[in-house]
């Protein structure tokens, strides 16, 4: 039997939602990599995608998938640690 | 309260961590959709991803129905959070957001305590409505 599609080896999902803003171009200046945060207290909450596990099934949840309820965002360093 | 938790493990190590272990320790499993943020870049944009770890490091956010972000912790790996005193800022801010922001929570205040109402005769008289104990 085939497997479901939605298991796959690659990751689907899209990550942040919300563009981050353009980096000035200059042309001495090496474009940073480094990418900006934009979380702020007071600020909106980027949007973004992500597969995830529920309930026994993998889908992909948009952050914006709860638009109008109040939500928690938790993040930690690994699965299977201690604290 | 839609609760959603991230680490840059796969979906795939959610599960297999969700079935063998968590599961036991949890009555029913866990509740909320368990995230994938491979490659750290959610938790670049949120701040807390370490790159020389190539982790999220413990960082929680609670975010309004507006999807505007009230507040943020955000700890090094070593030290675990405390889920009394994340209880006591959503019950906080949600009573605010009740009264449209015209009462607000003074410092230490826990859920029962008395609620300051914001008005011009408040200003130097704090002290009479708010005594903590503590």
């Amino acid at each position: 039997m085939a497997e479901p599609r939605e298991v796959s080896c690659a990751q689907t999902a899209r990550g942040p939602l919300t563009a981050a803003p353009e980096p000035e171009v200059s042309e001495t200046a090496t474009p940073s990599k480094e990418v900006e945060m934009i979380a702020r207290v007071g600020k909106p909450a980027p949007d973004f995608e992500a597969m995830a596990y529920h309930q026994g099934s993998f889908k992909k949840v948009k952050l914006s998938d709860y638009e109008g309820k109040w939500r928690l965002i938790c993040f930690y360093p690994g699965d299977f640690t201690f604290v | 309260m839609q609760v959603l938790s991230l680490s840059t493990d796969s979906h795939y190590s959610h599960k297999v961590w969700h079935d063998e272990e968590l599961s036991k320790m949890v009555d029913g499993g866990i509740p909320w959709p368990m995230l994938s943020d491979a490659g750290g870049r959610i938790g670049a944009i949120y701040g807390v991803y370490d790159e020389e770890a190539g982790v999220d490091i413990r960082g929680r956010f609670l975010i309004d129905p507006d999807g505007v972000i009230q507040a943020m912790e955000v700890l090094t790996p070593p030290v675990g959070r405390n889920v009394h005193e994340l209880i006591r800022q959503i019950k906080a801010f949600q009573h605010v957001r009740a009264t449209g922001g015209k009462e607000v929570t003074p410092a230490g205040w826990q859920p029962g305590d008395p609620i300051l109402k914001i008005r011009p005769s408040l200003v130097g008289n704090v002290w009479k409505e708010w005594k903590p104990k503590k």
